[in-house]
């Protein structure tokens, strides 16, 4: 069967057929950096056009039709003109630091590729402490997207950024709790392991009722993490028109913008592998025959289906709920999420103790 | 230490809101003085839209001014018309058909359910929820159909002429009416599912932008606005003009005083418009659209005013004559320029997102603020 | 207590956006309820109202007449000076000479389809056409004449 491990494997082999170890290192490293470069590209496009389509069948419109066979190049004409388009500089801005911050948006976008398993035994690094690695990366965004805010010397962005810094310090607790669960019932920091710990089971299907609360506080915990409404104070546009990238044009809005898409499909890729089992099939007891069927589908196939999914819950939370003010959003962490967060886990801890989980 | 809201003091920070800012519909400048994310201070700056309309006025006739008014909030269109023929057949002591009467009451309400939809839609946007703004819109196209057939025209109608309306009903005006009732009520819970009940949305309303009864009559607030916070100030229940005295319809008063209030009087008053539609679709009188009124009109020397009830609240038309074929003085009152005043007061102390709630529940059109 | 208000506050908050969430799914999944109108491609199938104010037009017959007297009753009507008429003296059969249109120059970037106009006009010579695509590349062409070269007033209109 064809899958992305045996054509890993054997253009590993043929590498190393031609080549001395150290040479096939390198190649393989330009090839992954190029496949990354690749898949943003695609999944740039793709979300983007996601997300406009979703949109507009919630609000009864048609969405993007025109360009190519129902739309589907509307993304990549849109591409085009912002690559041609004037990416100015403000008068007053400090260059260095507003020319950088788009830059470290999408290399934190590409970082936190890293540990995701996208198929069966196919990943480009197998770390040991992937949790830990995806928690701690994912909390440089910030810095971007401050430092975009302070280098505009705009006092829309500057408002922006700092909203945007105190919401993702705060919601980086509850989206680490919540994280946390799962890594305490499964024993392990290696998304590796906690993917196979999912075999006879996904976390969300086995009937733990923690396991299910701390899956929605993370999907709002990420959901305010990548500043998509109804969390979006960093750029709130009725508010502040554009938040931090008000002064941004051309190229450089587009990095920030497919920073933005990329991280919700990264956080979205966690979700599913902590608790929808990643490319692990979905299995049902001992429905033999059933679950050799659903051995069949491709495990990226799988991937992706539940990645696209929790996508599309994202997308849908969008379109469907008003904005929260800055006080709220951080009444809501402080008041409701964090607490039962931290509630949460101890009861984890306990079942884990106990051994009352399956 | 507690300082007074108001002053100046290290840290505060001048922020143009507008001219050109999504959230104030139009060219709004508001000079605000915020301390963080707190507002100290509103300024509200006028006239970027300022088309001297009044003076206009001045030079073109009795039947001709009537359409600049549509020009000014353009969302009630026609009952600034209504306004202006009334003030003319005041002093043309001119009786109307009763058909003309009824008529113009049926566009006056047609056209406040299409503004107050789409200040939900609006104020649905500026809260950050867009996808009700595209639901609006479904139910006011089929009242702009409405309006298109009979009147000729979706926004600046035109249809009010002195002495009745320019043409009669059309032959499908009834039937469209009533499908436009029935889609409505089909419609508007939705309303309640996707805005009003949403726990974001309450939080957001709740509480926020107090405008006490006192501050609402001494800042001359009206319409929906005074009406969220307790104050009755219906034109239609308090002067009836037309055919208001014999409809059985109520005055919504709300006693919340915050926006919340003020939203759910606007809900509410377009279940009482679709009232007042079925009173009267089913019986429309027959008889003459038009009283016989001369060509050139000329009004008797003397002063004359009148108001009407907007969707947005009181709106006066003053007429000083001369007794020649144009007006000697006109001025209108409009509502939107004494509720934008109250913002100031409402706003002081509270977060820059409750702003954009608050100019949202004001309803402001800004053409109808300058003028 | 506070515990049991705390967690009630929690699942009606819930319960609010699930709602919410239940209403655009089913827009979402049900396309029927689309309304958009293609409009560059619906313009066979797009059917406006007789009364739509799109701009003045003047009537003529197949013999190339008009129904206008040159009355200036419009150019009076109307609050934007949009009409201006331009009469000439015709020689009558009998050998009189008799006022009569030569152009209606009507100014189509001033106009406010206010009807006024038509509801002036005596002899209901001109009417609102239903058109509604006025954009030009020059601002000149959206100043018409109305009467047709060689159109002669109907007989029989006073």
């Amino acid at each position: 069967m064809l899958s992305f491990s045996d054509i890993s494997k054997f253009i590993d082999s043929w590498l190393r057929d031609i080549f001395n170890p150290t040479w096939t290192m390198v190649i393989e490293m330009m090839i992954a950096g190029v496949c990354v470069i690749g898949l943003f590209a695609v999944l740039g496009l793709v979300l983007v056009l996601m997300e406009r389509k979703v949109a507009a069948w919630i609000q009864i419109r048609l969405g993007p039709n025109r360009v190519g066979p129902k739309g589907m190049l509307q993304s990549l004409a849109d591409t085009v003109k912002l690559l041609v388009k004037e990416g100015m500089t403000p008068d007053g801005a400090d260059k260095f630091l507003f020319n950088f911050a788009p830059f470290i948006a999408m290399m934190v976008a590409m970082l936190l590729m890293a540990p995701i398993a996208f198929a069966k035994d196919f990943q480009l690094w197998d770390m040991n402490i992937g949790v830990l690695y995806f928690s701690a990366i994912s909390s440089i965004m910030v810095i971007s997207i401050l430092m975009a805010g302070w280098a505009s010397n705009n006092k829309y962005s500057l408002m922006g950024a700092m909203r945007s810094g105190a919401q993702i310090v705060s919601y980086e607790l509850s989206a680490g709790l919540s994280i946390l669960a799962i890594v305490v019932l499964s024993g392990s920091l290696n998304l590796n392991d906690i993917i196979l710990s999912q075999a006879d089971g996904w976390w969300i299907f086995k009937g733990h009722i923690p396991v299910i609360i701390s899956f929605i506080i993370f999907i709002i915990a990420v959901t305010a993490e990548t500043n998509r409404a109804p969390f979006d104070l960093a750029e709130a546009e009725s508010e502040l028109t554009a938040g931090f990238h008000t002064e941004y044009s051309g190229m450089k809005f587009a990095l920030f913008f497919l920073a933005e898409y990329i991280n919700v499909f990264i956080v979205c890729a966690i979700g599913a592998t902590l608790f929808l089992g990643g490319w692990m099939p979905f299995h049902i007891g001992h429905w033999d025959a059933f679950n050799h069927v659903m051995d069949y589908i491709p495990s990226s196939v799988w991937f992706f289906g539940k990645t696209f999914f929790l996508i599309f819950l994202i997308m849908w939370f969008r379109w469907t709920f008003p904005r929260l003010r800055i006080d709220q959003l951080l009444n809501l962490e402080w008041r409701f999420l964090l607490p039962i967060s931290m509630f949460n886990i101890l009861l984890v801890t306990l079942m884990a103790i106990l051994g009352w989980h399956f | 230490m507690v300082e007074e809201i108001g002053t100046t003091v290290e840290g505060d920070v001048l922020i143009n809101v507008g001219p050109q800012h999504p959230a104030t519909h139009g060219v709004l400048n508001l000079l605000l003085t915020i301390n963080g994310e707190t507002i100290k201070k509103v300024e509200p700056h006028l006239g970027f839209i300022h088309r001297s309309i009044e003076k206009m006025c001045e030079s073109l006739t009795y039947r001709q001014f009537i359409y600049v008014t549509s020009r000014m909030d353009y969302l009630s269109a026609h009952i600034n018309n209504h306004a202006c023929a009334l003030v003319v057949e005041k002093g043309l002591q001119v009786e109307i058909p009763s058909r003309a009467k009824v008529i113009r009451v049926l566009m006056d309400e047609l056209t406040r359910i299409a503004s107050h939809e789409l200040w939900w839609g609006a104020m649905a946007m500026d809260l950050g929820a867009f996808t009700p703004f595209f639901h609006a819109f479904r139910e006011r196209e089929s009242i702009n159909d409405i309006m298109e057939e009979t009147c000729g025209a979706r926004l600046t109608m035109n249809y009010i002429v002195p002495g009745g309306v320019m043409y009669d009903l059309h032959p499908d005006f009834q039937k469209r009416v009533k499908d436009f009732i029935t889609l409505y009520k089909l419609k508007i819970h939705e309303y309640d599912e996707m805005v009003t009940g949403n726990i974001i949305f309450q939080n957001r309303m709740k509480g926020v932008g107090y405008l006490s009864a006192e501050d609402a009559i001494s800042y001359g607030c009206t319409g929906p606005t005074a009406r969220g916070s307790g104050v009755s100030c219906d034109i239609r229940k308090l002067y009836p003009y037309e055919v208001y005295d014999q409809l059985d319809f109520d005055e919504i008063l709300e006693t919340g005083c915050d926006s919340f209030a003020r939203y759910m009087v606007r809900i509410r008053e377009m279940n009482q418009s679709i009232r007042i539609i079925e009173q009267l679709i089913d019986t429309i009188p027959e008889g003459d659209f038009q009283a016989k009124t001369k060509a050139v009109l000329k009004l008797p020397k003397g002063e004359f005013y009148q108001r009407v009830e907007t969707a947005r609240g009181e709106f006066g038309v003053y007429i000083v004559s001369e007794g020649g074929n144009t007006p000697y003085r006109i001025k209108f009152r409009s509502p939107g320029f004494s509720n934008l005043s109250a913002l100031d007061q409402m706003a002081r102390g509270s977060k820059l997102g409750d702003l954009v709630a608050m100019m949202g529940t004001l309803d402001l059109v800004i053409p109808d603020i300058d003028r | 207590m506070f515990i049991i208000k705390y967690i009630k506050e929690v699942f009606s908050g819930l319960k609010s956006l699930a709602v919410g969430l239940r209403r655009t799914l089913y827009y979402f999944t049900h396309h029927k309820e689309i309304i958009t109108e293609q409009y560059p491609d619906n313009r066979e199938t797009l059917k406006l109202s007789d009364r739509f104010k799109g701009e003045v037009v003047m009537l003529h017959d197949e013999n190339n007449e008009h129904a206008c007297t040159g009355c200036t009753a419009c150019e009076l009507a109307c609050p934007n000076a949009t009409i201006k008429i331009i009469t000439q003296f015709d020689i009558t059969p009998e050998g009189k000479k008799k006022k009569a249109l030569d152009k209606f120059v009507y100014h189509l970037e001033l106009c406010t389809m206010c009807n006024l106009c038509i509801v002036a006009c005596p002899t209901d010579a001109i009417k609102m056409a239903q058109t509604f695509e006025h954009s030009v590349y020059d601002r000149s062409e959206l100043t018409k004449i109305l009467n047709k070269p060689g159109s002669h007033i109907r007989a029989g209109v006073e």
